[in-house]
């Protein structure tokens, strides 16, 4: 196979999908219902993203005390719906995370 | 309010905004780092070469397409299917587009489409918060090229050590540095989590996201994200429907409040 086809042909999907929106962007306007779901995007995907990789880092659901990520995980839950503060979770559950991972 | 309103209406100079954008990207970059090595090392083991390499993490920059492309190629997949899969990997980036689509109507092309070119999962997690927390600043644009600049030398810098140096670190894989992301991910969702439409959507998200995740190509996550969407989005139109009766049974009182809070806005400013 041409790798460099290959490379042309990935760039130009990816790019297409990620700029026809933005080319046309001030032509189009979204429905007003459709305006109102894209408030749970960002929520909505990145959910999607991190709670398989707390809950199963492998591949199999593992919410157990021998998976560091879901102990850091559930220590990010809980600063961030107490704290509401972004950057304080992160810091206090790499913290527990990298800890309790080297205590392992 | 006054607090409020002062912190919103806040205005940055391009290079600070940039440079924010920078900043709010490190935990994000922190956890890309190590999938940026491993896809070195595992380009290099599927047969292309260093030039390929580097090229598929500077002109496509899908990290996730990415894997996927050099994993069907290892296993000798035919051309269009590893096409086929990098747009089906890559559907999620229109929600992304659509919902930044307010937000970069304004500029001209020449903004459009780095931006357009830049808009990966991190990006979009790192600077659309940006966009909801300051909705007066106009120059916004610059945050999200900051976040996007610094995630593509990153990406692009880690590929290149894991091309060289990928056999001597190993184990970066288990470092567990990947668990940034999650911290990250989570430390954003959170604070959104104060109305009932919201948790929903998002435990909705959650759950299909865990029993979709067998499926090929991050269709799961796609499904995930679009059935929390609905969800919440439906809660939504149902409390709206609710609310709209209420008011009509008592429709001047309901209007009376109106007022008085909007005169007691007043007063207060």
């Amino acid at each position: 196979m041409n790798i460099w086809l290959l490379i042309a042909l990935m760039a130009l999907a990816t790019f297409t999908i990620r700029y026809a929106l933005y080319a046309r962007a001030n032509a189009i306007s979204l429905p007003p219902k459709l305006e109102r779901a894209l408030k749970y995007s960002a929520p909505c995907v990145l959910t999607a993203i991190w709670v398989p990789a707390i809950l199963m880092p492998k591949g199999v659901l593992d919410p157990t005390l021998a998976n560091p990520y879901f102990i850091g995980g559930l220590v990010a839950i809980i600063i961030g719906l107490w704290k509401k503060n972004t950057l304080l979770t992160i810091a206090i559950s790499m913290t527990c995370f990298f800890t309790y991972k080297w205590l392992q | 309010m006054q607090t409020l309103s002062l912190i919103n209406s806040k205005s940055f100079s391009n290079i600070k905004q940039f440079n924010q954008g920078v900043a709010d990207s490190i935990p994000l970059v922190l956890g890309g780092v190590p999938f940026g090595v491993i896809f070195g090392t595992l380009a290099m083991n599927a047969g292309l070469d260093v030039w390929q390499t580097i090229g598929m993490s500077s002109i496509v920059f899908a990290g996730s397409a990415q894997f996927v492309a050099v994993g069907m190629l290892a296993a000798g997949t035919s051309l269009g299917f590893v096409i086929g899969a990098t747009i089906i990997i890559n559907l999620r980036h229109l929600i992304y587009a659509a919902s930044m689509l307010p937000h970069v109507k304004h500029l001209p092309q020449k903004w459009r489409v780095p931006l357009g070119f830049l808009l990966i999962d991190e990006v979009f997690a790192a600077t659309y918060p940006r966009y909801l927390n300051y909705p007066q600043s106009n120059n916004s644009h610059w945050h999200y090229l900051g976040v996007g600049v610094s995630f593509y030398l990153s990406w692009n810098i880690a590929t290149i050590v894991g091309i060289f140096f990928g056999a001597n670190i190993e184990g970066i894989g288990e470092w567990g540095l990947d668990f940034a992301m999650s911290a990250t991910f989570i430390g954003m969702v959170m604070p959104h989590l104060i109305n009932k439409p919201m948790i929903a959507g998002v435990l909705t998200s959650a759950v299909l996201a865990v029993v979709t995740y067998s499926l090929p190509h991050k269709i799961g996550l796609v499904i995930a994200s679009l059935g929390g969407m609905t969800v919440g989005y439906l809660l939504e139109e149902w409390q709206n429907t609710i609310n709209k009766n209420n008011n009509s049974t008592d429709k001047n009182t309901g209007k009376d409040t109106e007022k008085n809070l909007e005169k007691k806005a007043e007063q207060a400013s």
